[in-house]
């Protein structure tokens, strides 16, 4: 029985793996994608919410709350289905509607990342830079930002990391990363266990690698302040 | 030089400064003494703006700073100040922390700039680590450089705000002996501190603040001698000097 599905493993792998390394390659676009986008919405958020005029904040944090506060399965019908409809400029690629949604996602996460970095600096930071003269926004991006940039990038990478598996949400859609590429193989092979093992195994590579790496940069980080 | 008038200052509703009128005048060394809550930092504070007050206005050199918003960061360049935990910038070295500002604002060039860091830096006994990042620097070491770093703006004041309450004790001297060269030189300056005996020596002025109020005031001669408050008395008795 267990020999069986090992030898089976190995069967499909040698048969489909090409369409393995082709999800996993996709996987990965999304999740660039997602984070490169919600690195620029999410800063844009960020703005919004410290912003002193009042409905913009609040445009921001009642987002930023619904998007933390629902299952991401429902906000990519929501975004992909709704949202990704009301831009003609995608056209008809699935892949960029289906980023579109993961993006709405992330900014969410994203803009948290940034605030959370920049409420970490030490508020006496931008009092002494203040004191010297500095505009508020001077003092933002030589004092505060360098420093909250050691703060974010790690959990920019952890909110990649994250998304390498919420984009297995996607295969709902059909959106060809690996997920989607399980269903396919075991549509035609009929087996549920063996197609599972290699997808898992992908996932956990990718992931365990990345948070290796998260975990050096943070200590490169931490030795250079 | 600087003018409070019916300094009043809430936070929520919690009343801090309850009318506080002084005058600071050019080349005077003000120490500020009192009890913990009694508004001494937030007086201090006050006079760059750092907290806006709820009433009563702030004249530094002629100009009223509580209704000149827009100049702000003018005025705060003249006024230096040192902060109780130095708050010095951990991402920039030490000479890179004392010519960050003077250089940004336009007020030196890098070159001019670095010159008159490592005369200052010389004068601390700081020049040796002007490559070196803030974590390498000992408490004391890094006040010495919020000193330096405020002094590279040659402001017209300088304002401290407790500089010797976050150090270890045998690092205090080092920054008091700071403060006193500085003082020695002519420099304006409003000190917030509980070292008595400092305050006593440098002093040309004492403000004993007390409940949001100056309750005495005078040299430290009459302040802490023949202090005339009985609250003034009470809190000298209770500290030792």
């Amino acid at each position: 029985m267990f020999s069986d599905i090992v030898s089976n493993t190995f069967a499909v792998l040698n048969k489909y793996g090409n369409i393995f390394i082709e999800g996993t390659f996709v996987t990965l676009q999304y999740s660039a994608v997602a984070v490169a986008g919600g690195v620029i919405f999410g800063l844009l958020l960020a703005l919004m919410r410290r912003s002193k005029f009042k409905p913009l904040s609040f445009l921001a944090g009642a987002y930023i709350e619904f998007v933390r506060g629902t299952p991401i399965l429902l906000q990519l019908y929501f975004f992909y289905f709704w949202v990704a409809e009301q831009i003609p400029m995608l056209g008809e690629s699935k892949f960029w509607q289906i980023a579109v949604a993961l993006i709405c996602n992330s900014a969410a996460y994203v803009s948290e990342i940034f605030r959370a970095g920049i409420d970490a600096v030490d508020h006496g930071q931008m009092e002494a830079a203040r004191c010297l003269g500095l505009s508020e926004r001077q003092a933002m991006f030589k004092v505060v930002i360098p420093q909250a940039v050691k703060n974010i990038l790690p959990a920019l990478c952890n909110e990649f990391i994250m998304m390498i598996k919420e984009t297995s949400l996607a295969s709902t859609f059909f959106a060809h990363e690996i997920m989607t590429k399980y269903k396919i193989i075991n549509g035609a092979t009929y087996l549920v266990i063996e197609p599972l093992i290699i997808i898992a195994v992908i996932y956990f590579v990718l992931t365990f690698t990345l948070s290796k790496l998260v975990a050096v940069i943070e200590r490169r980080m931490s030795t250079s302040d | 030089m600087i003018k409070v008038e019916n300094l009043h200052k809430s936070f929520g509703d919690l009343e801090v400064l309850k009318g506080v009128n002084e005058h600071i005048k050019k080349g005077e060394v003000v120490a500020v003494i009192g009890p913990s809550g009694g508004g001494k930092s937030t007086f201090l504070r006050c006079l760059n703006l750092l907290e806006t007050p709820t009433e009563g206005s702030i004249i530094f050199e002629g100009v009223d700073i509580t209704k000149e918003k827009t100049n702000l960061d003018k005025h705060r360049q003249k006024m230096g100040m040192v902060f109780q935990h130095f708050n010095v910038f951990p991402h920039m070295t030490v000479l890179e922390n004392i010519t960050m500002a003077p250089v940004l604002l336009k007020k030196k060039t890098k070159r001019e700039a670095e010159e008159m860091a490592c005369k200052l830096l010389e004068r601390v006994g700081l020049l040796d680590k002007k490559y070196e990042y803030p974590r390498r620097l000992s408490g004391g070491q890094k006040q010495r450089l919020a000193i330096v770093r405020a002094l590279a703006m040659e402001p017209d004041v300088m304002l401290f705000d407790e500089p010797t309450s976050a150090l270890d004790p045998e690092m205090v001297g080092e920054v008091l002996q700071v403060i006193k060269d500085l003082v020695n030189e002519g420099i304006t300056a409003v000190i917030v501190t509980h070292e008595m005996g400092f305050a006593k020596e440098v002093a040309d002025r004492v403000l004993f603040m007390e409940g949001g109020i100056i309750a005495e005031s005078g040299t430290p001669d009459q302040v802490f001698n023949h202090p005339q408050n009985p609250r003034t008395k009470e809190f000298l008795g209770k500290v030792l000097y």
